[in-house]
C-alpha cells in the first residue's frame, strides 16, 4: 500500500512487518525517529517483540547479539558516534555469525561534533564482516531491510546486514513509499531459524577462544561467505521481484546509462538520485554520462563493477567519506582495485570527496565533478572546498 | 543434581583457583536451566578454549564489559519465547569485568529491572592479563600496576563498594559470598534464583598465582579474610540487610602475613593500622562482631 511518509518511519514500518522479537537501541541523532516508531509501535500492541532501552550503543549491540544467541530475530539502529562505540560489539556479532540486522543512519563522525550525513560511520566499519548495503531512497530503504533478514538468516550465509541510509536526507525526507502487505512479507521472510542457539535442552558453548590454531580459518570462513553473498544476492532479489514486484536486478549495482557512457560516476546512497537527474540533463544534450551505483559495498562486487566499467573511458568515484592518509577515498580505492591487473580498464578513475558533514552535494556540485573530470587523473579532489575557510584556519 | 556435571573437569584452571571452585558451586546450585553470559577474563579462558568447554549448561562469552547486557538480551530473548520462567540467566565476570569496564552495562542491566543473577567473582586484580590493580583491590595491595616501592604501599585506594552501589539500584538481592564457605556461596545462588528481578553476589576468589600463597591454602585464605572482617559475608534483601556472617575478630596481620601481595606492610605498622582500621569499619558497620548479636547466619 502506498503512503506518503518519513524515512525513518518507513524504516520503523518495515521492521514491523519483519516480526523482530528483541529490539535494542540507544538514542542518537539522525537514527531516533526509526527506534521513536518502533518503540511506539511496541507500545500500541501492533507489535510482539521486546524493547529494550539501554545505556549505550554498546550495550544495544550486545543485547541484540543476546538476543540472537538465544535464537531469536533481533533488530537494532544506530549512528556516528553510537556506531562506533558499537564497533567492537559489530566486530564480535560477525565473528560468532549472529544475522543481526542494523540500520545506519550514517552521520559524519566527530571531531568536529557534526550531526549531519555523510558515509564515515559505516565506511569505517567495512572490515568487519558485516553485509553493508546501501539506500538511494525510502523504498530501497524499506526493501533493502527486507532483504537484509533474508540474507542475513540463510543458513548458506549467517551474517549480520547493515542497512545503510543516509542521515536527514532520507531519515527525515518524506517520500511515497509501497509498503509490502503482511502476508507478502511473511512469505518472504519464514519466522527465523537458527543454526545454533542458546538452549538448555541442548547446552552448547559460544564465544569460545581460539588459539593461532583456529583463529585463522573463522576470518577465511567470513571472507568466503562474502564471496558466496555476491552470488545470492541476486538469487533473493529474484525471489523479491517474484513476490513484491519490484526489481532490484542482482541487488549489487545499478547501471543507469552506462552502456555507451564516456563517462560515468561511481557513488552510493542517496547522492546517487542527483547524479540521475544530472545525467538526464547531459543525455538530452547528447552528452554521453552514466552512473553506476553500488548498493552492496560488502561484499564489494569487484566483477561486475568491472563488468560495467571496463569500456568507460573516464570514471569518476564520488565518496562521501575518506580515508584520511590514502592515496584514494574508500569507494574510489575499490573501484581501482577492481581493474588491477586487467587488461581493459578505463583511462581514468578519478576519486572525488563531496558531502562531508551534511554539506549539499547539488546539481552543481555533480556538475564540478564531470568537469574536473578530465584527461588527468586525480585523487582526493574536494568538491566545494572552501579555500577561503583553510586560510582562516592556518593564517593564511 | 544428579550424576550430570554441568562443569566438568578437564579445564586449565591454576591449582588452588578459587574462581573454579566458585564456579562450579554456583552452577552446580543453579541446575541444568541455566543459561550463563561470561565476561572475558580467567574463567572464560580456562573453561572454554576452543575445542573444548567445560561447561555443560548454554555458555557465551562475547567481550570482557558486556556479559551483563548480553544476558539482558538473552533474557528479552526467552520472555519473548515464553521460557523466561523456566531458565535462569546468570551473567558472569571477574572484579575488573564488574567494577571497572563492565560497571555501565551492569547499572544498564540492574536499572531495568532484568530476571537475571549477576556473580562478580572477586579475586582482587586483573588476574587474567597477568595482576593488575582494578577498582576492587583492596587498599595497599602489591600489584603490577599498584606495585609497593620506596614511596608507595601499593594500591592506594580501598575497594569500590560495589555491593553499596548494587544496592543503590533499589533491587531486591544483593550479597556477598566467599570461596571459603562452599556451603554459604550454594545457599544464596539458590535464594537469588527463587526472587524475581535482579540479583548481585559477589564472591570473594583467592588467587594463588597473584595473591601469592600456596595453592592448598585457597581457604584459609578466604576464611581468614571474612574472619578478620576484611570481607564481610553480607546479605541484602529488597534493601534490608537480613544477613550476615558473625565473626571473632582476628588482627588483620593474620590475612595479610598469608600473601605475598601484602608483605611489605608487615613492617609498616603505620600503614598497618590504616588496613585494620578498613576492618574494623565493615565489623562497626555490619555490627559482624559474635557479641553484638546472638545469632549469626
Amino acid at each position: 500500500m502506498k503512503q506518503f511518509l518519513e524515512g525513518s518511519y518507513a524504516v520503523a514500518e518495515v521492521i514491523k512487518l519483519c516480526r523482530p522479537g528483541v529490539i535494542s537501541a540507544y538514542p542518537i541523532t539522525p537514527q531516533t525517529h526509526i527506534v521513536e516508531g518502533l518503540a511506539q509501535i511496541v507500545a500500541d500492541g501492533e507489535l510482539n517483540s521486546q524493547f529494550v532501552n539501554v545505556e549505550s550503543e554498546h550495550s544495544a549491540a550486545s543485547v541484540v547479539l543476546g538476543g540472537s544467541a538465544a535464537g531469536v530475530r533481533v533488530y537494532t539502529a544506530s549512528s556516528s558516534q553510537g556506531l562506533i562505540l558499537m564497533s567492537e560489539v559489530i566486530f564480535n556479532i560477525a565473528g560468532m555469525r549472529l544475522p543481526v540486522v542494523l540500520t545506519c543512519a550514517n552521520r559524519s563522525l566527530s571531531a568536529p561534533i557534526n550531526i549531519w550525513n555523510d558515509q564515515q560511520d559505516s565506511v569505517s566499519l567495512r572490515d568487519a564482516g558485516w553485509v553493508q548495503l546501501y539506500a538511494e531512497n525510502n523504498q530501497e530503504v524499506v526493501d533493502l531491510h527486507l532483504i537484509a533478514y533474508r540474507l542475513g538468516e540463510d543458513k548458506s550465509v549467517m551474517l549480520p546486514v547493515m542497512v545503510c541510509m543516509d542521515g536527514f536526507i532520507l531519515t527525515h525526507g518524506m517520500e511515497v513509499v509501497d509498503m509490502p502487505e503482511q502476508d507478502k512479507v511473511d512469505k518472504f521472510l519464514p519466522p527465523y531459524k537458527p543454526l545454533y542457539k542458546l538452549d538448555p535442552d541442548e547446552p552448547l558453548s559460544m564465544g569460545l577462544l581460539a588459539d593461532p590454531g583456529y583463529y585463522t580459518e573463522t576470518r577465511f570462513a567470513i571472507q568466503e561467505t562474502q564471496k558466496e553473498v555476491l552470488k545470492f544476492l541476486p538469487k533473493i532479489s529474484e525471489e523479491f521481484r517474484n513476490v513484491f514486484g519490484r526489481d532490484y536486478r542482482d541487488c549489487l549495482v545499478e547501471e543507469y546509462l552506462t552502456e555507451d557512457a564516456e563517462r560515468v560516476i561511481v557513488a552510493m546512497g542517496s547522492v546517487c538520485g542527483t547524479i540521475k537527474k544530472v545525467v538526464d540533463d547531459f543525455r538530452a544534450k547528447g552528452k554521453k554520462v552514466g552512473l553506476l551505483k553500488i548498493i552492496s559495498f560488502r561484499p564489494f562486487p569487484y566483477a561486475r563493477v568491472y563488468e560495467a566499467l571496463k569500456n568507460v573511458p573516464k570514471v569518476a568515484v564520488l565518496d562521501k567519506s575518506v580515508s584520511l592518509g590514502g592515496m584514494a577515498a574508500p569507494l574510489a580505492l575499490e573501484v581501482k582495485a577492481a581493474f588491477c591487473g586487467k587488461k581493459k580498464a578505463p583511462k581514468i578513475i578519478s576519486s572525488f570527496v563531496a558531502g562531508l558533514g551534511g554539506r549539499d552535494i547539488t546539481l552543481d556540485s555533480v556538475r564540478e565533478v564531470l568537469k574536473k573530470l578530465t584527461a588527468k587523473e586525480v585523487n582526493l579532489e574536494y568538491i566545494d572546498l572552501k579555500q577561503e575557510l583553510l586560510k582562516d584556519e592556518y593564517g593564511g | 543434581m544428579g550424576d550430570r556435571l554441568l562443569y566438568k573437569p578437564g579445564h586449565t584452571a591454576c591449582a588452588g583457583c578459587g574462581q573454579a571452585i566458585a564456579a562450579r558451586l554456583v552452577i552446580e546450585a543453579a541446575g541444568p536451566n541455566t543459561i550463563i553470559a561470561n565476561n572475558t577474563g580467567c574463567l572464560e579462558v580456562f573453561t572454554t578454549r576452543y575445542p573444548e568447554s567445560a561447561w555443560d549448561v548454554p555458555w557465551i562469552h562475547s567481550l570482557f564489559e558486556n556479559c551483563a547486557a548480553v544476558a539482558s538480551g538473552i533474557e528479552a530473548a526467552l520472555k519473548y519465547l515464553g521460557k523466561k520462567d523456566s531458565i535462569n540467566v546468570i551473567a558472569q565476570a571477574g572484579d575488573g569485568g564488574t567494577a571497572d569496564i563492565g560497571l555501565q552495562a551492569l547499572s544498564g542491566m540492574l536499572e531495568r529491572g532484568h530476571d537475571i543473577l549477576y556473580v562478580c567473582y572477586d579475586n582482587e586484580a586483573y588476574m587474567n592479563t597477568g595482576i593488575q590493580r582494578s577498582g576492587l583491590t583492596p587498599y595497599d595491595t602489591n600489584t603490577t600496576t599498584s606495585p609497593a616501592g620506596s614511596k608507595s604501599a601499593g594500591n592506594i585506594r580501598p575497594k569500590k563498594p560495589m555491593p553499596e552501589i548494587a544496592l543503590a539500584h533499589g533491587i531486591p538481592y544483593v550479597a556477598t559470598s566467599s570461596a571459603g564457605y562452599l556451603q554459604d556461596i550454594q545457599r544464596k545462588v539458590k535464594k537469588a534464583l527463587s526472587i524475581k528481578g535482579p540479583k548481585y553476589m559477589q564472591i570473594h576468589v583467592p588467587c594463588p598465582l597473584g595473591w601469592r600463597h600456596e595453592s592448598n591454602l585457597t581457604m584459609d585464605v578466604a576464611r581468614l579474610a571474612v574472619e578478620t572482617g576484611l570481607y564481610p559475608l553480607i546479605e541484602y534483601e529488597n534493601g534490608a540487610l537480613i544477613g550476615k556472617r558473625q565473626i571473632s575478630p582476628k588482627p588483620v596481620e593474620e590475612y595479610l602475613k598469608t600473601q605475598g601481595r601484602f608483605k611489605h606492610l608487615l613492617n609498616n605498622p603505620a600503614e598497618l593500622k590504616k588496613v585494620q582500621e578498613i576492618a574494623d569499619n565493615n565489623i562497626k558497620k555490619y555490627g559482624l562482631k559474635v557479641e553484638s548479636q546472638a545469632s549469626s547466619s
